[in-house]
């Protein structure tokens, strides 16, 4: 029977984070899934802290981690409003598509 | 007891009047309707003043800290405190009138200024991971609203989405290079941070290595410094001009302020890790500041590369280290928070029948048909470029002094061989006012307000070198105050 100890929490969550980080700037499809995108990447990071916290039997971490939460939620409603706002606008949410200015 | 007796909150009494003052224009606002912009608007301006005054009463000469060290004031904090505020509140100023004549005058708009000031004043206090990344957080969200904010305006939208894609990307990375921290050091405080990391002379934590170079690489995104600029010339377009104009300010400046503290705090000890990747980003800042503006035809584009450009400037200073270099940084910031509210100035102006133009083309011949804007403007752009006697040369002066004294002798010529290169296009736009064909008239200029911004601003780059003596004084005493103690 395997123990499961700190580094098999840190490899999951940094998985997750990479997945998310590839999913940003990979995905030529749809901005919703950058919008899920980041959600990961929050995620693995809250797993991060957790983790640590577990195995540091300090509490720290655990409040970031809601921190962490509250705020993607506040981040999430910003920024579906603001895909909803350009939809209104384009007509069309599709990653190439948003291409007006070169950057 | 008097409430303003327990310590924690005499601290941080200018942030609770901003809190509270910002609510209670939001509900003035949604009781009022849009008839009560421009009462918003002018009690926005008057809240950020009496902030700024109460910064100045609670700012203490050595440091305080508040919340069991999760918040402190000092010197340093004081000083880029009253510089965000001074930003925050030209821009109120500076909107009104524009957002009047586009018809997007909404109350929500100074709200959300404030909002991210209040943000921007939380960062610049924090010491702690977890008061660092609320306040970058209330201050982005907000922004990214902001520059979204002419909602039925494709470019204005597309900037606000691009905005928040990439600045949700480097809140992660932040807070993944945040939580490495946590675990490899056991704390988040960078009082503790910085105990554990220095002193006994071994090798840190690679866990904290690696996540301190996720979080400087989240911040270079903040201050759009190069490799991690891509946002910036599409949102300074996008988004509406005065929006464009307080971003170019007030969150680059608490931006800067924020990761000026990271570095020598909590990361002073590993000096030797961090002071390399401050080198490279520094001049790959410059350089792609200099270059790649060069064929910018959109003056809004143009001055996001120059924006870029400075933040490298004032990263010569940080990457110099200690308190001369940081003396600098703050010098460099200062002036080109009033070299960049003066170009702005003059580019609201930029309207033709009741069209805002942005094209560096419809300059031509400003010096004829309206002499006095073309002087101001020709001020604005000798200074960005860095010639004495103009307040921005003593900006450069400052950091590549302090670059030499460490002995960064490459970096600084490297950085005054870019800002040869820069003032090439500085200059090419005061050729087109001055040596072109006159295009048409622009409409009846300036507001009264934004008038007398436009010669405060240019009166002070213009006539610096002669009293130089109060700016640079404070900031050294900020500087001592970040260091000392």
């Amino acid at each position: 029977m395997m123990n499961i100890g700190l580094s098999h929490y840190l490899t999951v969550a940094a998985i997750l984070f990479t997945i998310g980080i590839f999913g940003v700037f990979l995905n030529r499809k749809n901005v919703i899934v950058i919008l899920m995108s980041v959600e990961l990447m929050l995620l693995a990071v809250n797993i991060n802290l957790v983790a640590f916290s577990a195995f540091l039997h300090d509490l720290v971490g655990q409040v970031f981690a809601m921190f962490v939460l509250t705020v993607a939620a506040a981040e999430a409603a910003i920024g579906l409003a603001i895909l909803v706002v350009y939809f209104r606008n384009r007509g069309s949410i599709a990653v190439e598509d948003i291409n007006l200015m070169k950057g | 007891m008097n409430i303003a007796e327990i310590p924690s909150l005499t601290a941080v009494i200018p942030e609770i009047v901003l809190a509270l003052g910002s609510m209670g224009l939001l509900m003035l606002g949604v009781f009022g309707g849009d008839r009560s912009t421009g009462t918003v608007s002018w009690l926005a301006v008057a809240l950020l003043a009496v902030v700024s005054w109460l910064v100045s009463s609670v700012t203490p000469m050595e440091r305080l800290d508040a919340f069991s060290g999760m918040f402190r004031i000092d010197g340093f904090a004081g000083f880029m405190k009253q510089l965000a505020l001074l930003g925050s509140a030209l821009a109120v100023i500076m909107s009104m009138s524009f957002n009047d004549r586009e018809g997007i005058a909404r109350f929500e708009y100074p709200v959300l200024f404030l909002f991210a000031t209040l943000g921007m004043m939380m960062m610049v206090s924090a010491n702690d991971l977890i008061a660092l990344y609320v306040g970058l957080e209330l201050q982005s969200l907000s922004l990214y609203v902001v520059a979204a904010f002419r909602r039925d305006s494709i470019k204005s939208t597309e900037a606000g989405l691009k905005y928040f894609v990439l600045g949700a990307l480097s809140s992660g990375l932040l807070l993944y290079g945040a939580s490495l921290i946590y675990g490899f050091s056991g704390s988040t405080g960078f009082d503790d941070l910085a105990g554990a990391l220095g002193g006994d002379g071994k090798a840190p934590p690679i866990g904290v290595v690696v996540g301190m170079v996720f979080v400087m690489a989240a911040l270079a995104f903040k201050v759009s410094a190069a490799p991690f600029h891509m946002w910036t010339p599409d949102v300074y377009e996008g988004a509406p001009t005065p929006v464009t104009a307080f971003f170019a300010v007030a969150p680059k400046i608490a931006a800067v302020a924020l990761l000026v503290r990271v570095m020598t705090g909590p990361f002073g000890p590993l000096l030797g890790e961090w002071q390399q990747v401050v080198v490279v980003i520094s001049i790959a800042s410059m350089l792609i500041g200099a270059f790649a503006a060069i064929w910018q035809t959109n003056i809004k584009r143009l001055m996001a590369y120059s924006s870029i450009g400075h933040i490298g400037y004032a990263l010569v200073g940080l990457a110099a280290g200690g308190e001369v270099g940081v003396r600098g940084v703050l010098v460099y910031m200062a002036i080109y928070l009033f070299m960049n509210v003066g170009t702005f100035a003059v580019i609201l102006s930029m309207r033709r029948r009741g069209q805002m133009v942005e094209g560096i083309s419809d300059l031509a011949g400003l010096g004829q048909t309206d002499p006095r804007l073309a002087a101001a403007l020709a001020i604005f752009m000798f200074s960005m470029a860095g010639i004495p006697p103009l307040a921005g040369f003593f900006g450069k002066l400052y950091v590549f002094m302090a670059a030499i004294d460490a002995g960064l002798v490459a970096l600084a010529v490297i950085g005054v061989l870019s800002s040869v290169v820069s003032a090439f296009y500085y200059i090419r736009i005061v050729k087109v006012m001055y040596f072109d064909d006159p295009g048409p008239v622009f409409d009846r200029p300036l507001d009264p307000a934004t008038s007398i911004i436009l010669i405060g601003t240019g009166l002070f780059v213009l006539l610096f070198f002669v009293v130089p003596a109060p700016l640079i004084a404070g900031a050294d005493a900020a500087a001592k105050s970040l260091f000392g103690g």
